[in-house]
């Protein structure tokens, strides 16, 4: 029989083992009857010598290997029993305790996704990405023919591909469409490790200098305006005019982490020749880097042989002065690269979850007690029936984990919308959306961290009720004993208010860097300003003067709107993610130097205009900076006129701004405002305006600001019918209010503080119940002693005020502890807050004023209850 | 009531095999023989013979079944199977080993150590 045999088949065998104790009881008596004694003895001799069969049966069921099983069924059983008779009781427990799983799960299925889980593809940590040092040790992009040598030279990458972005456009009958692709080298999805699960993948011949034109489709792509067709390879389609062969489709499961929005790729094919020519595109520092790593190589390992072919240069590829790579290369894992953003982030969403949780723990731990207080009669009477310490332990722990299982049901449906509030706040820089779910691992979590508290919060009430002198908890009076209950309690809810005092100061600082991030001026006037991306598609506007007619054409149909008060096109905007920046050489300045780096704005006149950015000196651009002049007229900013001209006027200087170093001088003719342009937080902003028209070559995708009088996003369809009016194949996208834009600037901030706001206040929650439900409890048991006190004249103030003090005495230690975790705790956040220290005296004198508020009402409750007892029948109550 | 023998450790369930090795029996008369054949020495403490024959038989030691007594009565039966036989044996010939080294030890005689 097997042991789970043995315990269906439970009662037959009690049945049984009754039996077997008549049978011998039985057999004795007749003997000893036939040995002369009387029946009535007889069967007394024989029941004596069995010894109690009571015992007897207790050692026979232990003897069964069955009895842990029995126990604990017997144990669920009860505990379903209890908890039914207290129903109160079990549902604010269960739903304390699925809010704090629901919430830590949720959390842990994002963090987990972005941050943990291997990226999806084979062997995903050999994934580097590789940069350039750039200004301050940022990340820069590289150029084709460093990819080139490097792709040659290096051997602990196994391959190495680049990339950049690809903007094609399908024109139908409806709106032209625009798809999000990438230029990659032939080398690209061989080193994701991915092949096209339809046709075949880039070779090398696709990808050479006016190769063929070839695209592979991702799925979703591939099924959304191909219907799935199987037969699509090798057919054509047409994108920007011209004509591209389908030679591949991706695997549905195929996810493009680098660029999530990538449906097609087509290869780069740039110039491998040429290299001493370095005015060419394939000396433009403008590509993404990825490499594989040999199998066992280290990205140490990697990063010195990087630095050893930079330091060792071969004649086969010459390079130009800017790009000696003095520094080496930055080799960052994959993973590492698309989450830095928001690590930090996540990484403080966590831990506060996980202060919640603890906060949780403690609060149903202390419920936990509140209740074996009330429960004492009861395990003293067991204790008394000859239950075991351990036995009395094991009960009370299977209620817990009881509760703690139904919490964690109740947890994982919470985690389900959890996960999807969560993905409807996230900031969009948020890699990995899609692989957010509540998935096996996430369960796994859920699964542990639900046992792991059922555990934690009953050992205490456990260790505590088995402690019980059975004598005493049998005598109904029982004050004596709840001293050491009411110390322990009261020591947990200090850590409660100590834990909600660091959530609340760190919530406190994100909100005021949130303030004071919006406070920080932008440079121009947001509001009423709707901006949107105009690109320009097919060949005819290969001709420099088509694309400036249609940008100028577009212009004058916008200005026209009705509701339009000004507008112009740039060739960046600010708080768009752009960063177009070019090197700065200044007159009469050591040319050995590296060039300075500066924003480059080509803009129309009318643009500082339209966005409300001041001039500060000399004069703005005007109609007749025209295309052909001798000598180009430019715009600083402030902050560079500023640390370049310190006390002079820079208007009338000379400098030269992009192009070949034999290029004439251009000539500063005024200084406007400083403009954000990364975001709000950073305070780079050296910029360059040139007129649009006198840029080295026509750009043909640029951003149109419209100034509007009322609402700016009621206008954005008109200013696109107008654009259309003009030509209608001209895809316009990205259209945002600049509010918008500034908002999603600090989209990563929001999202914490959020999410912090929601801890914080779930803290304070929690331990505000925590004092009240400890004073409550305090007052109930004390009801005698207090009625004593008012009968010896005690004023009805003076017992409010001992109350009170008492509550506030928790909350002054709690605090006090607080203050050093929350002094701690700030210093971990400090990379996500702005123009705030971490021990900024303002929020942290708000947080304490705030929970001690919060204190006073929760002990003012019960207080209040303890002030009104009636001495004569709290007394006759004994 | 009868003086409680002091088992060694593990003793019980040694005698309690043997006895039914010899064939088919029940509870009672387990307790019956082992007073009997060890004359009264081995006084078996009723309250823990049970107990043991279900460990015995949760062990597979022993089997039992359910079935008439002479009298006519249900009783359960035990019985041995092959792998409380496998057991018997060595537990006997490691007690034999045991009592015959505690033997030599016991017949030493005062100061006639080497």
């Amino acid at each position: 029989m097997n042991w789970w045999q043995r315990l269906l088949r439970r009662r037959k065998m009690e049945e049984q083992l009754e039996e077997e104790l008549c049978f011998h009881l039985e057999q004795h008596t007749n003997e000893l009857i036939a040995q002369g004694h009387a029946p009535d003895d007889a069967r007394r001799q024989a029941r004596l010598a069995l010894g109690g069969s009571e015992q007897v049966k207790e050692h026979c069921r232990d003897a069964r290997g069955t009895r842990w099983l029995e126990d604990l069924l017997q144990d669920f059983r009860y505990a379903v029993r209890t908890l039914r008779n207290q129903t109160g009781f079990a549902a604010i427990t269960v739903l304390i305790l699925a809010l704090g799983i629901g919430a830590t799960t949720a959390i842990f299925s994002a963090v987990n996704a972005i941050l943990f889980e291997a990226l999806p593809y084979p062997h995903a940590d050999r994934l580097m990405m590789i940069w350039e040092f750039g200004s301050e040790d940022s990340r820069s992009y590289v150029a084709f023919h460093t990819y080139r040598e490097l792709a040659a030279r290096s051997c602990s990458f196994n391959a190495i591909a680049v990339l950049k972005p690809w903007q094609p456009t399908l024109v139908g009958p409806a709106e032209p469409e625009r798809f999000d692709g990438q230029f990659v080298s032939a080398s690209f999805f061989h080193v994701l490790g991915v092949p096209p699960f339809l046709g075949r993948d880039f070779e090398a011949s696709d990808d050479r200098f006016n190769g063929p034109k070839v695209v592979i489709l991702s799925n979703a792509l591939w099924k959304r305006r191909f219907g799935g067709d199987p037969t699509i390879i090798g057919r054509q389609i047409t994108l920007d005019d011209n004509s591209y062969t389908v030679i591949g489709v991706m695997p549905s499961a195929f996810e493009s982490v680098l660029v999530p929005s990538a449906e097609l790729w087509t290869t780069l094919q740039y110039d491998a020749e040429h290299i001493t020519d370095v005015q060419t595109k394939e000396w433009g520092n403008h590509l993404r880097m990825i490499g594989r790593l040999q199998p066992g190589a280290s990205t140490d390992q990697a990063r010195r042989e990087l630095d050893t072919i930079v330091h060792t240069p071969v004649p086969e590829f010459p390079r130009p002065p800017w790009a000696s790579h003095k520094q080496g290369f930055i080799v960052n894992s994959l993973q590492d690269d698309v989450t830095r953003g928001v690590k930090p982030a996540l990484l403080a969403v966590l831990g506060a979850v996980l202060l919640v949780l603890v906060i949780v723990c403690v609060n149903v731990t202390n419920l936990l007690l509140a209740r074996g207080v009330r429960r004492r009669g009861e395990f003293a009477l067991r204790i008394a029936l000859g239950a075991g310490r351990s036995r009395l332990i094991r009960q009370l722990l299977t209620e817990s984990l009881l509760l703690a299982a139904m919490g964690g049901v109740a947890g994982i449906a919470v985690a389900q919308l959890g996960v999807r509030a969560l993905m409807a706040i996230s900031p969009p820089e948020l890699p990995r959306v899609g692989a957010i779910a509540v998935d096996g691992p996430v369960f796994a979590f859920g699964l542990g961290i639900t046992t792991l508290i059922g555990l934690v919060v009953g050992l205490i009430p456990a260790l505590r009720a088995s402690r019980n002198e059975p004598q005493m908890g049998l005598q109904e009076s029982s004050q004596r004993t709840a001293g050491g209950h009411r110390r322990t309690r009261s020591a947990l809810v200090v850590v409660e208010v100590a834990l909600a005092l660091v959530l609340l100061v760190s919530s406190g600082l994100l909100l005021r860097s949130l303030k004071r991030l919006f406070a920080v001026a932008p440079g121009f006037d947001a509001s009423h300003l709707l901006t949107m991306q105009v690109q320009t598609y097919g060949r005819r506007f290969d001709d420099d003067a088509a694309c400036n007619r249609f940008f100028a054409q577009a212009l004058d149909a916008v200005r026209n709107v009705p509701g339009v008060s000004a507008a112009a096109f740039t060739s960046q905007l600010p708080l768009s993610g752009d960063a177009d920046v070019y090197g700065v050489q200044f007159e009469n300045e050591d040319k050995t130097r590296d060039a300075e780096a500066a924003f480059r704005y080509g803009v129309a006149p009318g643009y500082f205009e339209t966005m409300g950015i001041p001039l500060r000196r000399g004069r703005l651009f005007n109609a007749e900076d025209a295309a052909g002049l001798p000598v180009r007229p430019v715009l600083i900013n402030e902050s560079l006129a500023k640390r370049k001209y310190p006390g002079r006027d820079p208007v009338g200087r000379r400098i030269r701004f992009g192009g070949p170093p034999n290029r004439p001088w251009d000539i500063i003719v005024g200084v406007v405002g400083d403009v954000k342009q990364t975001s709000l937080a950073v305070s780079q902003s050296d910029a360059v305006y040139v007129t649009t028209a006198q840029w080295l070559w026509a750009d043909g995708t640029q951003w149109l600001v419209v100034r509007t009088r009322g609402d700016a996003a009621a206008l954005a369809l008109a200013v696109r019918q107008a654009i259309w009016s003009v030509d209608k194949d001209q895809p316009v996208v990205r259209v945002a209010t600049m509010e918008g834009l500034l908002a999603a600037s600090a989209a990563e901030r929001r999202f914490a503080l959020i999410l912090f706001e929601a801890f914080a206040l779930a803290a304070l929650v929690l331990a505000a119940a925590g004092i009240y439900g400890v004073l409550s409890g305090g007052v109930a048991e004390r009801t005698r002693e207090i009625g004593v006190r008012l009968a010896l004249g005690a004023s009805r103030g003076g017992i409010l005020t001992l109350v009170i003090r008492q509550g506030m005495t928790f909350t002054g230690i709690g605090i006090a502890i607080g203050l050093a975790g929350a002094a701690v705790a700030s210093q971990a956040i400090a990379a996500m807050l702005f123009g705030v220290s971490p021990l900024d005296p303002v929020t942290y004198l708000s947080v304490i004023v705030l929970l001690a508020g919060v204190s006073v009402i929760a002990c003012g409750v019960p207080a209040r209850r303890a002030s009104r007892i009636d001495p004569m029948s709290a007394l006759r109550q004994e | 009531m009868p003086e409680k023998s002091d088992l060694p450790q593990g003793t019980l369930d040694l005698l309690i095999l043997k006895v039914v090795a010899l064939g088919q029996v029940h509870g009672y008369a387990i307790a019956q023989r082992l007073q009997q054949v060890s004359r009264n020495v081995v006084q078996v403490p009723q309250g823990s013979l049970y107990p043991a024959l279900h460990r015995l038989e949760n062990r597979g030691l022993l089997a039992a079944e359910w079935e008439e007594t002479d009298t006519g009565r249900e009783a359960k039966f035990y019985r041995l199977t092959r792998k409380g036989r496998a057991q018997l044996e060595t537990e006997a010939a490691s007690w034999q080993r045991l009592t015959e080294a505690v033997g030599l030890v016991l017949k030493l005689s005062e100061g006639g150590v080497e």
